[in-house]
């Protein structure tokens, strides 16, 4: 019997030679992550053990990007415990603000994280980076300090589901549509404790912003862990990346998943059928077609975050509001998710033509996405957002709401004031 | 490990930012945490809570968040133990490693209701509805995660 692309990353990082689903490991962690609200914890817990050093000063990032530029005086104190225990032990990828952007961006851009690689972080969406063929998956704060000091994380190795996308989209249609549909037809716990691999043609069509939007949201269906088998889209911009950044650790390694692999279960789509979704409050899965949702009238939209702040993303969004303007009454906030994002897009003038429609344009921040600044929303308001997340009171106010949409959608909605199709703007 | 309580329930999906929401973790402090303990879902949750009482929820508990507040907040306010249909894997792997009891049970999920005393033996397997006379079989801990609860955490548990 084969493996599947999860099972063949996690048996290369055990002793064993063999694995099985069920299993429980011990595994030897490529690279962690933690940010100013999870590493406070798990330096807490890792002084606590009286440890005196960390495994490796190289395989450690930690990045404040999630209450940061300081939103209040305790925010600035969490920030600070990540900035002093860098310093105190060398920590070589600490990001200070400034050079900070939003974790799940901010590593594969750098080349960080890279195929074939074990990646754990003390935040749900690491599970973002199987878009380049590693295992890559959220843990707590203490699984994160055990990291710190051992290099290693326990894990009951996943049984995979196979979710299998023929045909081609439709304009409009992006990855971030493709992940919502899949929540709204699998539930919230559709894939819990479990691998989630993405083939089939129209996905290896993907660029790699939208197979990170779709790696970023497997956490949304209960999943371990999102992956997606590497190919020459993945291999070039890897390549990319390392001949930009220059990282020390520059080897990565190609899995795919064995033909005779054993899958829990296998889903198959036709794209071509799929239409922009918007998911309804209050759970990822509420997922219907944009032109479903009729009249429902906003007050904000979002867009950026770890699932659609990229290049791209800001591109479709520039695309739709060049020339127009977001309907007076609407907050219209985009935040680039990192430095580099962010000097591209003044540089191709999608900055401008934010600022122009009538948006704000800052700097990286997870910010409002998880209700922590720059965007709450106050009672009774609404909001279409890019994010990953729309639970009760997940952006302010208990009686807020949240829809999760496309840039695209995002965008012709700030300018209609209402959900809207991009071609209605068009 | 035995813990006796009375039980609050909740439906399916409760997620970390029920449990505690993103405006209080700007803090660590477990007695701070609990004091919002499951406020989006129940704004008076955490001041009806007597010491011991036990939480018992539908499927896929604590989905969401990696915020290993949510469990501290748990415990910080009170609760001895969750009882749920299911639970999200990083709550899960969360609680195990902060020592918080969480109990996968559909039959007891179902069955007990808001107000019944209940009885939990992690040891034995044993969800007992005091109030209704009934009892229930958990499943038990695999034996890679019971040595984690029996060293006092995962941190204890890899010290030399």
């Amino acid at each position: 019997m084969g493996y599947t692309i999860t099972e063949k990353i996690l048996r290369a990082h055990i002793t064993k030679k063999s694995i099985n689903p069920g299993d429980f490991i011990n595994a030897k962690v490529d690279f962690c992550l933690g940010n100013d609200i999870t590493a406070p914890i798990a330096i807490n817990e890792f002084r606590k053990t009286g440890a005196k050093k960390v495994f490796d000063k190289t395989r450690i990032a930690l990045i404040p990007d999630h209450f940061t530029p300081a939103k209040d005086l305790r925010s600035a104190n969490q920030a600070k415990m990540l900035y002093e225990f860098a310093k105190e032990h060398k920590i070589e990828h600490y990001y200070e603000v400034g050079r900070m952007g939003v974790e799940h961006a901010l590593l594969p851009e750098l080349g960080l994280v890279l195929p074939g690689n074990l990646v754990v972080g003390a935040d749900s969406h690491t599970c973002t980076y199987g878009a380049l063929g590693c295992f890559s998956t959220g843990v707590g704060s203490t699984d994160l300090a055990a990291a710190f000091i051992k290099g290693e994380c326990w894990f009951k190795v996943p049984e995979t589901i196979k979710f299998v996308y023929h045909g081609k989209l439709k304009k409009w249609v992006s990855g971030k549509d493709l992940i919502l549909y899949t929540i709204g037809q699998i539930g919230v716990d559709g894939a819990l404790h479990k691998a989630m691999e993405f083939t089939g043609e129209a996905i290896r069509a993907l660029p790699m912003d939208d197979r990170f939007s779709i790696c970023n949201m497997a956490i949304e269906a209960g999943g371990k862990n999102g992956i997606i088998e590497p190919d020459k889209t993945t291999v070039s911009y890897v390549n990319a990346v390392i001949r930009k950044n220059k990282p020390k650790r520059k080897g990565f390694k190609l899995y795919k998943s064995d033909k005779d692999a054993n899958y829990a279960d296998v889903k198959e789509f036709d794209v071509s059928k799929i239409e922009p979704q918007v998911s309804f409050p209050h759970l990822p899965s509420n997922a219907k077609p944009v032109t479903k949702a009729r009249n429902i009238n906003i007050d904000q939209v979002v867009i950026g975050s770890c699932t659609n702040g990229r290049i791209s993303d800001l591109e479709i969004a520039a695309k739709i509001l060049k020339g127009r303007k977001a309907k007076h009454g609407v907050r219209l906030i985009i935040i680039p998710a990192t430095q580099a994002i962010y000097l591209e897009a003044v540089k191709r003038g999608f900055a401008k033509t934010f600022v122009e429609a009538g948006g704000v344009f800052s700097t990286p921040s997870c910010g409002p996405c998880l209700g922590g600044h720059l965007g709450i929303l106050a009672e009774g308001e609404r909001s279409v957002a890019t994010t990953n997340r729309n639970f009760v009171g997940r952006m302010g106010h208990p009686k807020s709401e949240v829809y999760l949409a496309s840039p695209a959608v995002a965008a012709a909605s700030a300018i209609r004031g209402r959900i809207a199709h991009p071609k209605e703007v068009v | 490990m035995k813990y006796k309580g009375k039980a609050h329930t909740f439906g399916d999906n409760i997620n970390t930012d029920d449990v505690i929401p993103a405006k209080y973790l700007n803090t660590q402090d477990p007695i701070e945490l609990g004091k919002h303990c499951m406020e989006h879902a129940d704004k008076n949750f955490a001041k009806k809570i007597e010491r011991g009482d036990i939480i018992v929820a539908g499927k896929n508990f604590g989905c969401g968040s990696s915020r290993e507040h949510a469990p501290i907040a748990i415990k910080g306010c009170g609760v001895s133990c969750v009882i749920a249909e299911t639970f999200a894997r990083i709550f899960y792997r969360n609680a195990i490693n902060i020592g918080l009891s969480v109990v996968a049970s559909s039959e007891a999920a179902k069955a007990i209701k808001e107000g019944n005393t209940v009885e939990v033996d992690t040891h034995k397997g044993v969800i007992k509805n005091i109030s209704k006379k009934k009892e229930y079989k958990t499943e038990a801990y695999p034996p890679f995660v019971e040595k984690i609860i029996k060293k006092g955490g995962l941190l204890n548990a890899i010290k030399r």
